[in-house]
């Protein structure tokens, strides 16, 4: 009797899978979300991206937004390939699975390496913040402007070892636009994440680095932030002088911009309601003054900014990264 | 300790003691589960806490963190799984003392030593802070890569009985370290299946080859009628298991001692911690053989060890916002949403919650103690469940746990193939902590000797720089000893069971 009821129950469940299936995408957007969205971080818990996922989405839940909360699942791995080769190869399109972007680092990886995803298998949702690379040096260095460091450098190619989280990411992209821009070499030690690169400045064991405005800002104390990979200075810290100020030209290709995206092939009725929803929801009160709070730079973009910034940071690093390889 | 001493009374209000209480009986049974590690646990919780006070929120995420790096303990004696990496230490002994019908004081034996380590990290938290946080900048490349190397040498000893099939074994630990995009350059290595491209993540692997060859074995003796050994509840012997502990000085001091060392290292994590104090212990020992069979000593080193490690752990965070563990570097989210950034601010204009934080991980770990201690006493429900029904639910938690770690059935998979190649090892005399050990070290190893030629290439040269400091001579000698150590007491013991052999011979 047991046996007969698991199979009759089983059979219930594959007809109401093949009911839904038959069903649909329209029938799907109209409920949308009636479960819980995962979204899918590429590097572990803890670090900076990992740590804003989970506070821009914190009010998902409510009934002005979703309605649903977002469950983050953490899938780190060669600085965010893994996670996002498995989104765009294995992640549901029915909109329950959002990922979290890292612009220019998904980019650049896309240019050098065979990744499984670039900006066209990508479905922009919205942008949450932009963390600006900082160039810091220990306190106790020698490097009090980018002047000096510029002119040491340049008697000593190579001689410079600088630190950042990783290859090809915000921070490395700065350090290949300042040796372009300035003419020098540098020795570039790729991180795993943003706070060992900041550890092994601070302890010196590194002679520069380029690092996360955000945590740049929390360390001031024990650092000197020589400049400001960006357009204008900003606000955490209006003292530090931008590249451009000092004659260096390094614009703001290496902003850190993090956001959502869905994978390709997400329904437009989705794209369209998470679209509209997310930059509302990224402006909560709420989640702004908790952004605020833990010195997180915020900067809310709708899903035809993101578009057109994503195209603009292609086309600016296929330049860049061609340029590196004839060099070789 | 002023300051400790006057913000004390806030950890206690009643709301802050509920949050206390029900974080650590939570935190228990989720330390308990294969694959929610103390990481994934604080990382989950730390959203709950937005809406709190800081001060409540800070005192829920530090509960959890000290109940669930003690609950581990409760799988890896009951059933053989490591809850977590840090626990692979205690298991060793920790299980056959449950076999033998002793759950329960195994169990006393570890929430017991998990207090008294726990306590002398926190007193070491407390009176020592700006001294250590000097000495845990003091850590770069090359001296990681030194510590990896020794944790390596520890591998050595791992396997009683054979020094050459431990280091074999991790070895091959090793060698699966380096699966997946390398950590630096990102070029993929043996990535020839698809569901390798992540590389072995570490908790997979520790279930793998911990719980599959367990399921196993279970199910190569289901059908004989086993054990004669009476799973009873062990009535009475809270006190005396309680001053047998605490008679164990030794064990105790050396694990808390290297659980705080451990602690104050960035990066290092209690993963390494347990096994270092674990090995140490067994080398101080009158008898070394009677480790891995039993010996309530094991037990107390690994779980004093692995609870000394999350005070210290909290040192580089609290002063210089560099986290100890992963699971420290969780917590610093929960402390930057409140607007606590870590520096000395965090003591001077933030005092009030802060040293309320400091003082309820204080509390937690006696409400861990005895709230384990309350649990224990059900432990031989566990141990009466047959072999069959014991296969089968290992198997699902081993699923479950391994899969809720990334969403990921891959991992499973490896989980699977893992756990299967071990099962062929352990016919043949190589045991899994080597293994585990070389995953969890090639990754610190590879990646620190990566950076250090790349700094050392600019600078002094690389063997300048690896062999010169006196933190690395001081380390490299530890290296040195401790396989020395292995290499002339496995002599020793080889001669030793030569002349009774002879002696034997003789008298027949």
């Amino acid at each position: 009797m047991k046996g007969k009821s698991f199979l009759t129950r089983l059979a219930a469940v594959a007809l109401a899978v093949a009911l839904m299936l038959a069903c649909g995408l329209p029938a799907m957007a109209e409920g949308y979300p009636d479960k819980p969205v995962s979204m899918i971080v590429t590097y572990s818990p803890g670090g900076a991206t990992d740590f804003q996922a989970r506070l821009v989405t914190m009010m998902a839940g409510d009934d002005k937004y979703l309605g649903q909360p977002i469950v983050i699942i953490n899938k780190p791995g060669a600085g965010g390939q893994v996670g996002w080769n498995w989104f765009v190869q294995k992640g549901s399109k029915d909109g329950y699975t959002l990922a979290s972007y890292n612009v220019p680092h998904f980019i650049a990886q896309s240019i050098v390496y065979p990744t499984k995803y670039d900006i066209n298998t990508f479905e922009p949702v919205a942008n949450w913040g932009a963390d600006p690379a900082v160039l810091i040096v220990p306190k106790d260095s020698p490097f009090n402007n980018v002047k000096d460091f510029v002119a040491y450098a340049k008697k000593n190619p190579g001689k410079i070892t600088l630190s950042g989280a990783g290859m090809y990411v915000g921070h490395h992209i700065a350090a290949l636009q300042l040796m372009k821009a300035a003419g020098i070499k540098l020795t570039y030690i790729p991180e795993k994440g943003g706070v060992p690169a900041m550890q092994s400045v601070i302890s010196g064991k590194v002679k520069a680095g380029f690092n996360n405005l955000s945590d740049a800002y929390r360390n001031q104390d024990r650092l000197k932030i020589l400049a400001i990979a960006d357009l204008e200075r900003h606000e955490f810290l209006p003292k530090v002088p931008t590249f451009k100020e000092d004659g260096i030209d390094v614009d703001n290709s290496s902003v850190n911009y993090r956001g959502v995206v869905l994978p390709k092939g997400a329904s437009p009725e989705v794209i369209a309601k998470l679209a509209e929803v997310f930059p509302k929801m990224f402006n909560d009160k709420k989640v702004k003054a908790k952004m605020k709070a833990s010195g997180s730079p915020e900067k809310v973009m709708t899903r035809d900014q993101v578009i057109k910034m994503f195209k603009e940071r292609q086309a600016y690093l296929e330049g860049l990264l061609a340029d590196l390889k004839k060099k070789k | 300790m002023v300051d400790f001493l006057t913000y004390f009374p806030q950890a206690l209000t009643p709301i802050n003691l509920l949050v206390l209480v029900l974080g650590v009986i939570g935190g228990l049974f989720l330390g308990a589960t294969p694959g929610l590690s103390p990481t994934m646990a604080v990382a989950l919780l730390v959203p709950f806490t937005f809406h709190m006070e800081p001060a409540t929120g800070l005192v829920l995420l530090g509960a959890v963190y000290t109940a669930t790096v003690a609950g581990g303990a409760i799988s890896a004696i009951l059933i053989n799984i490591p809850g977590a990496p840090a626990n692979i230490a205690t298991l060793l002994d920790g299980h056959p003392m449950a076999k033998q019908g002793q759950a329960q004081k195994a169990l006393y034996y570890c929430f017991i030593s998990s207090l008294v380590g726990g306590l002398f990290g926190m007193v070491i938290m407390i009176f020592f802070t700006p001294p250590l946080a000097e000495i845990s900048m003091e850590f770069g490349p090359s001296e990681m890569f030194w510590i990896a190397v020794f944790g390596i040498s520890v591998m050595a000893g791992l396997t009683s009985g054979s020094v050459l099939k431990g280091l074999i074994g991790g070895m091959f630990g090793l060698l699966v370290s380096v699966i997946g995009y390398s950590p630096m350059l990102a070029t993929p290595r043996f990535v020839f299946h698809d569901v390798l491209t992540g590389g072995v993540a570490i908790v997979p692997a520790l279930i793998g080859l911990f719980a599959i060859p367990q399921v196993f074995s279970l199910m190569e003796t289901a059908h004989k009628v086993t054990s004669d050994v009476e799973f009873k509840p062990q009535k009475g012997i809270l006190w005396k298991t309680i001053k047998e502990n605490l008679g164990h000085v030794k064990a105790l001091s050396i694990g808390s001692v290297v659980g705080s060392i451990i602690g104050v290292i960035p990066g290092a994590g209690g993963q390494v911690a347990g096994l270092i104090a674990y090995d140490q212990v067994r080398k101080f020992s009158k008898n070394p053989q009677s480790f891995g069979t039993g010996n309530p000593e094991g037990v107390a080193a690994a779980e004093s060890a692995n609870n000394a490690m999350v005070g210290p752990s909290l040192i580089p965070l609290l002063t210089l916002s560099v986290p100890g563990s992963p699971t420290a570097a969780v917590l610093l989210g929960g402390l930057l949403i409140h607007g606590l950034f870590p520096g000395p601010d965090l003591f001077r204009e933030h005092a009030a919650v802060t040293y309320t934080f400091i003082a309820s991980l204080v509390l937690a770990q006696f409400a861990m103690c005895i709230f384990g201690i309350m649990m224990a006493r059900y432990s031989h429900s566990v141990m009466k469940v047959p072999d069959l029904e014991m296969a089968a639910a290992v198997t699902v938690l081993a699923i479950f746990g391994t899969y809720s770690v990334q969403n990921s059935f891959d991992d499973v998979i490896v989980m699977f193939a893992l756990g299967t190649i071990m099962y062929i090892g352990r016919k043949v005399g190589f045991s899994a902590a080597p293994v585990v050990l070389g995953i969890i070290l090639g990754v610190i190893a590879e990646d620190n000797f990566l950076k250090g030629k790349l700094i050392a290439d600019t600078d002094v040269g690389v063997v300048a720089y690896f062999f010169t400091g006196s933190l690395n001579v001081i380390i490299i000698a530890l290296c040195v000893v401790s396989v020395g150590y292995s290499v002339f007491s496995e002599a020793r013991q080889y001669k030793k069971a030569q002349a009774q052999a002879k002696a034997k011979e003789a008298g027949s």
